[in-house]
């Protein structure tokens, strides 16, 4: 009978005390707009989480300073739960299923990475809970018909079709022969899909065509088969270990090829890591500091990575830049909306047109970004190699230094 | 386009000395493995990733401006205490237990580290450059990096040492009677103990230097471990244990392999390819050693 009791009052206790804890973290409390994010800050994303973090919080610290968001003739601030996924998919899918349901967010940012942003839409979509992601390119995100899915960054296959057309005008307007080597994830291999595109559409030729396993860490077969054939484009995707690696062994084993296109290069450090031998190497990038895009929050490009500089004390990647503009789509819908209606919200997310510092940006149906190109920056380093920059050199219209073709041999390095 | 291999000669040239060198490398880590299962009967799952903390420090020497070649000397050190912790810790609990329990224990340790040099060193990809040039054969149709000769290089001559050292040396002979029969060679006053201890930690040394060449070669990244465990289990599996040529043999024979795979199924395949083999193995052994039986009956 007694421990009955003691059975019951604790029950209760524990009753009471979620009823409050959920109150108390619904989306909007008093003066603050409760936004949840499952991130990685453990696991094999966590130096990329981290930079999705810094962004995020970067843009609340200034959106908060700077009067905030207002909805209905009232000033909110923002704020952020964030869990830590452990870069695991299945982590990040009952991370958000307890942002939602358990913590009662009602507006979500999106994790680093494609795979775990396809965990966590069927979540917010089940729910109807908006989500403004900044880090998941993959172009199977976009074709599921989600609806409350926006992604501030352009799609993966986007990311090097540029390079293609860019050696194919080099060749006189010619086809290329393409050599290409893939790591096999969602992302990289939407970057193939890009790559295949572009070929068919210029009449390109792809005579090398490599999957490279997760686990490996040596490129040495595909790239002495790149010698033996000779292509006129080199296109190589595998996150910052694919471009690691192939910057190492491409210099190692004196792989000449007129041009070399990759992702991955700032997140890679690599003309930090390889310094000289990183040079000449084309990079996809959503987004490069010297671009001209402006916004009243941040100013413009080189405004932003100098305060992000001087908060975290490294140069901004440009998965922090894009995190950092999800808040401000996120600001713009609130207003625009008036309301903290989950589908008016969503609707006035479809609609956003607008500049940030980091690029235009209106959603598709799909909810990618289409105002957006991609930029193509290029290696240069000075004579003796102890400074390597990153200069944009395409599309033309943000080029800052000219495109340096074709890559000169090892021979005269 | 399809086996390009057969098409360019020189190609097969350079599948072969790439096999080769990388091959010698395996076969460093599989001797490490080798000699702990044939002494102290566990197969070691956290292998990969004692190799892969080698290749930290060696990193991480790099990053204070020492060249990272003399990784190869220092990590074996720091190594060998790691693996006397780790089996004064853990090992020495299961040491005398069936196989099972060895393997969960050391799949335990395996995921721990993982996880460790991920919190401690963080998830991104790093390498050490040594500024080693490359040897150009045959008009520069076969090229070698010098830090892959250096590789395999560095992992004979700790080979040879360990041989040697296994023949001359008291700890060495001591290691080879309690592999024989560790119950006659404590009854003959060796202490076992002592022995298992220094074994998991000539072991772990031997992945230290394995790891530090792989630094300097490839790149490492904490999730990287698990290959080059399967790799050396592989190769022991092949040469079975206490067969010092055979290792090395079946190591370049491996490393040639996943060169070969790699020309001709396509680089998607090479490390399936190597479980695929690690299979067939398996099978074809069963089927000889029933045929086996069958004859003795």
């Amino acid at each position: 009978m007694k421990i009955n009791k003691i059975i019951l009052s604790f029950i209760s206790a524990i009753a009471l005390l979620l009823s409050t804890s959920v109150t108390s973290f619904a989306k909007v409390v008093g003066d603050k707009i409760v936004l949840g994010s499952a991130i990685s800050l453990t696991g094999k994303y966590s130096s990329n989480g981290v930079h999705t973090q810094n962004g995020y919080n970067m843009a609340v610290d200034r959106i908060n300073s700077m009067g905030g968001v207002k909805v209905g003739g009232k000033t909110y601030k923002f704020e952020i739960i964030y869990y830590d996924d452990e870069s695991n998919p299945k982590r990040a899918a009952q991370l958000a299923e307890r942002l939602i349901s358990q913590d009662g967010v009602e507006f979500m940012l999106g994790p680093y990475s494609s795979g775990l942003t396809k965990a966590i839409a069927p979540v917010t979509e089940k729910y109807g809970v908006p989500m403004v992601e900044a880090n998941g390119a993959s172009r199977s995100l976009f074709t599921k018909g989600y609806k409350y899915l926006f992604a501030v960054l352009a799609p993966a296959n986007l990311y090097l079709d540029v390079a293609i057309d860019l050696a194919v005008e080099k060749n006189g307007g010619k086809p290329v022969k393409i050599a290409q080597a893939f790591e096999q994830d969602a992302f990289s291999q939407d970057v193939r899909l890009g790559i295949l595109e572009a070929a068919e559409r210029t009449g390109s030729k792809i005579i090398i065509d490599d999957k490279l396993p997760k686990e490996l860490n040596d490129m040495a077969a595909t790239l002495a088969k790149v010698k033996a054939v000779k292509p006129d484009v080199l296109v190589v995707s595998g996150h910052t270990k694919g471009a690691l690696t192939a910057i190492r062994q491409i210099a190692e084993m004196k792989v000449d090829v007129p041009m070399l296109a990759m992702t991955h290069c700032d997140a890679a450090k690599l003309s930090k890591q390889h310094g000289k031998n990183s040079e000449y190497a084309l990079c996809a990038s959503q987004w490069h500091k010297t671009l001209s895009y402006k916004d009243k929050f941040f100013g413009n490009g080189m405004k932003y990575a100098a305060d992000f500089e001087k908060e975290f004390k490294y140069d901004p990647p440009y998965q922090a830049a894009e995190s950092s503009a999800a808040l401000l789509v996120f600001k713009d819908a609130f207003e625009r909306a008036n309301s903290f209606d989950k589908k008016k919200v969503r609707d006035a997310l479809a609609a956003t047109n607008m500049q940030t510092f980091y690029g235009n940006i209106k959603f598709a149906a799909g909810g990618q970004n289409v105002d957006k190109p991609m930029v193509l920056f290029q290696v240069m380093c000075n004579a003796d190699g102890s400074k390597c920059e990153n200069k944009v050199v395409a599309p033309t219209k943000w080029a800052s230094a000219k495109l340096i073709h074709p890559i000169p041999s090892w021979s005269e390095r | 386009m399809d086996f390009l291999i057969f098409q360019v000669p020189m190609l097969t040239l350079q599948a072969t000395l790439d096999g080769i060198l990388l091959g010698i490398l395996f076969a460093l880590i599989a001797y490490g493995m080798a000699l702990q299962w044939g002494v102290m009967n566990i197969i070691n799952i956290a292998q990969g990733d004692l190799v892969i903390l080698g290749g930290y420090i060696a990193y991480f020497m790099y990053l204070w401006g020492i060249h990272p070649a003399w990784g190869v000397i220092v990590s074996p050190f720091i190594m060998y205490f790691v693996g006397v912790g780790i089996y004064k810790l853990v090992i020495n609990k299961v040491v005398d237990r069936d196989l099972f329990i060895s393997i969960l224990a050391t799949f335990g340790i395996s995921i721990l580290f993982m996880q460790l040099m991920n919190f401690a060193f963080g998830a991104d990809v790093v390498l050490a450059n040594s500024g080693y040039g490359t040897t150009m054969l045959f008009d520069n149709s076969v090229t070698l990096p010098n830090s892959k000769i250096f590789s395999a290089f560095i992992s004979i001559v700790f080979a040879i040492g360990l041989v040697v050292y296994m023949k001359k040396s008291k700890l060495g002979r001591a290691i080879r009677a309690t592999a024989q029969n560790a119950r006659a060679a404590k009854i003959l006053g060796v202490d076992t103990e002592k022995v298992y201890a220094a074994t998991f930690g000539i072991n772990a040394a031997l992945c230290g230097v394995a790891g530090a060449l792989i630094s300097i070669t490839f790149t490492i990244h904490p999730y990287m471990g698990l290959p080059y465990t399967i790799r050396s289990f592989m190769i022991v599996i092949v040469a079975g244990l206490g067969n010092l040529p055979g290792v090395a043999m079946s190591g370049m024979g491996l490393g040639v392999f996943e060169e070969f795979a790699d020309y001709i199924l396509g680089t998607e395949f090479r490390i399936g390819s190597v479980f695929l083999l690690l299979v067939l193995i398996l099978v074809y052994r069963r089927f000889k050693l029933s045929r086996k039986r069958e004859y003795l009956k």
